[in-house]
């Protein structure tokens, strides 16, 4: 006779919200928004209003949800900001200085950002330094390339003039057009979070992540190629930042080197926020996605209300350090419960 | 006339680590629906054993032959190509993840084509609750993550796994060493009842009453050499098996 088994203990609640770490972002969300709209009032709920803060959360949220796979499968990119720098510096030099069509340049930055991706991935798999500080690196190394680079070239270290590129009307249409209010970087966003959703819970690759980032010895064990799988997300996530960098290029019709500085922590912050465990293993892109548009309409809401904009870093800073505990208890609730029931 | 040849063994495999000899003339043979046992203290070269089985290591002198026929693995992959499986008592299952995204990790059945390739989710779930049941483990819910599980639970699970993924040599390295006595009790139970479907289990343990409670044979391994192979019945009592153990005893 085996053991009666003992599989009826714990809070059936806490399974239900840590299975679906979106919840808490998306509750936070929806307070977030009753706050300013209560405190804020109409500018804040009007069309103009709402669409303030969702393109505000459009770019962060494109990085969040690269961010946030790669922070499941058990790593950190904290070169995003800078390949935002880096790639709309080359995009900039290549149209501008060696007289690039915009569609070509637009394909050779993808190209520079997957290798920077593969060069990310690589080096932290064949090193097995933690990746936090070799995308540290990489964040200097490309910020400073960007900077120098465009600086000895053209001895500025901002460039303009797109809207003269031949191919940039179709460019403006597909990463630029605005509906209404509402800028089209939107719909990039919810449809990358989409794509995402539904290779991590509905693809062997989803299986995959969470495995790389749950228990990566383990994983390998039964055959899941782990290297691969985070070299391929180190690649998402510098394609998620050559996104923002073209859709912010061809919007603003010029770029600066100094463009994304920040938004690694930025992205870290809203895919915390989302449910995403700093250790891995545990996360989701739609929450990711709440995160982002917490962060967007806390900065816009902060304007609405007059109050002083420097007061959004001291929120942002606290409502990592609640989503950071509250995480930290779900794991808890998750992975640490088992032990031994009849020791 | 011959007896069945043994789903896998190891015959004289020697094994070195630049000047230290982790394993020296070592036999061992594991034979399907059976238990063989595999005991000796710490440092005495028992991982090293099974890692040489599992494609983990080469053997430095000697060969691994599955089913009486020589191999060499290339890779632990390479290994559970051949119907090797080893569970790992620290490193078996990811506790974040659900019991059936686990039961599947790194053979996820898939419907649909191209882009649309997806998980099986619904047939990943009816299939862990099957093999679950068939072999009497109880879990209520297969999406629930597995960390919520007992250990006892969680070292079935991932047993069973190993089974259903058609393992017919199963290696379980200390598979009760965190447990206590009654979750040892429902993982001993659970290897008798995998030993009783055909498998061939190699059970390395530190501990000669779980031996006793599973084993079918015993070999006993001390620095790095087999000191004694032999089968149960004949008087095999634990004070026999702990005198093996300890030194005494004659080659058999
Ligand atoms: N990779 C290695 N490099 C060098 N020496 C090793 C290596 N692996 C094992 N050894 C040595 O080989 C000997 C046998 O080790 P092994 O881990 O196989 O013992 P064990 O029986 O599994 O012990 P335990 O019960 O403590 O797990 C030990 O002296 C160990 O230090
Ligand atoms: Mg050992």
């Amino acid at each position: 006779m085996p053991g009666p088994s003992l599989s009826h203990r714990g809070p059936r609640a806490l399974f239900a919200l840590v299975r679906r770490p979106e919840l808490g972002a998306a509750a936070g969300a929806l307070l977030t928004w009753a706050f300013f709209a209560v405190i804020a009032g109409g500018p804040f709920l009007s069309l103009d209003g709402t669409a303030a803060y969702l393109n505000a959360a459009a770019p962060l949220g494109i990085l969040a949800v690269a961010v946030a796979l790669l922070m499941i499968a058990g790593e950190f990119d904290l070169s995003v900001g800078s390949v935002i720098g880096a790639a709309s510096m080359l995009l900039m030099l290549l149209v501008a200085e060696a007289g690039w069509p915009l569609w070509p340049a637009i394909a050779a930055t993808a190209a520079f950002c997957v290798l920077v991706g593969l060069g990310n991935g690589w080096l932290v798999v064949r090193t097995g330094l933690p990746s936090f500080i070799v995308t540290l690196a990489t964040l200097f190394i490309l910020r400073g390339l960007a900077i120098a680079l465009t600086r000895a070239v053209t001895g500025r270290t901002q460039l303009g003039g797109l809207q003269d590129v031949p191919g940039y009307d179709a460019a403006r249409l597909v990463f630029a057009a605005d509906l209404g209010p509402f800028r089209v970087s939107i719909l990039w966003w919810l449809a990358m979070a989409a794509v995402a959703t539904w290779v991590l819970l509905r693809t062997r690759a989803g299986n995959w992540i969470f495995a790389a980032g749950g228990g990566a010895d383990a994983a390998r064990n039964l055959g899941v190629p782990v290297a691969r799988v985070k070299v391929a997300l180190f690649v998402a996530t510098a394609l998620a930042a050559c996104l923002v960098a073209v859709v912010q290029a061809v919007r603003f019709t010029g770029a600066d080197a100094l463009r994304g500085e920040g938004q690694e922590f930025r992205a870290i912050i809203a895919a915390v926020i989302g449910g995403t465990l700093l250790t891995g293993g545990h996360g989701s892109a739609v929450g990711a996605v709440f995160g982002a548009l917490i962060f967007g309409m806390v900065r816009q809401g902060i304007v609405l209300t007059g109050v002083d904009a420097d007061w959004f870093q001291v929120i942002l800073g606290a409502m990592l350090l609640g989503a950071v505990v509250f995480n930290e208890a779900a794991r808890r609730g998750l992975a640490e419960r088992g032990g031994d029931g009849s020791a | 006339m011959t007896r069945h040849a043994p789903v896998l063994a190891a015959r004289g495999v020697t094994r070195r680590f630049g000047r230290v000899t982790a394993l020296a003339d070592a036999t061992l043979e594991v034979h399907g629906g059976r238990v063989t046992c595999l005991l000796g203290d710490n440092g005495a070269g028992k991982s090293t054993l099974i890692k040489v089985l599992a494609g983990v290591h080469p053997p430095t002198e000697g060969r691994v032959e599955v089913d009486g026929r020589p191999v060499a693995f290339a890779s632990p992959r390479d290994a559970q190509r051949h119907g090797i499986a080893v569970v790992y008592q620290d490193l078996a299952v990811i506790p974040l993840m659900s019991v059936w995204r686990n039961f599947f990790l790194g053979r996820e059945p898939t419907v649909g084509r191209g882009p649309l390739r997806r998980l099986d989710t619904a047939g990943c779930r009816a299939a862990t609750r099957e093999a679950l049941d068939a072999f009497a483990i109880r879990i209520d819910d297969v999406d629930r993550p597995l960390g919520t599980l007992s250990g006892g639970e969680r070292q079935s699970v991932a047993i069973a796994r190993a089974v259903h993924a058609g393992a017919r040599a199963l290696i379980l390295d200390e598979p009760t060493a965190a447990l206590g006595v009654r979750q040892s009790g429902l993982v001993l139970e659970h290897i008798r009842r995998v030993r009783d479907a055909g498998v061939g289990v190699l059970l390395v343990t530190h501990n000669p009453k779980d031996a006793l409670a599973a084993g079918d044979a015993f070999v006993v391994l001390r620095q790095g050499r087999v000191v004694a192979a032999e089968a149960a019945p004949a008087g095999m009592g634990l004070a026999r098996l702990v005198e093996l153990m300890s030194g005494g005893g004659p080659q058999s």
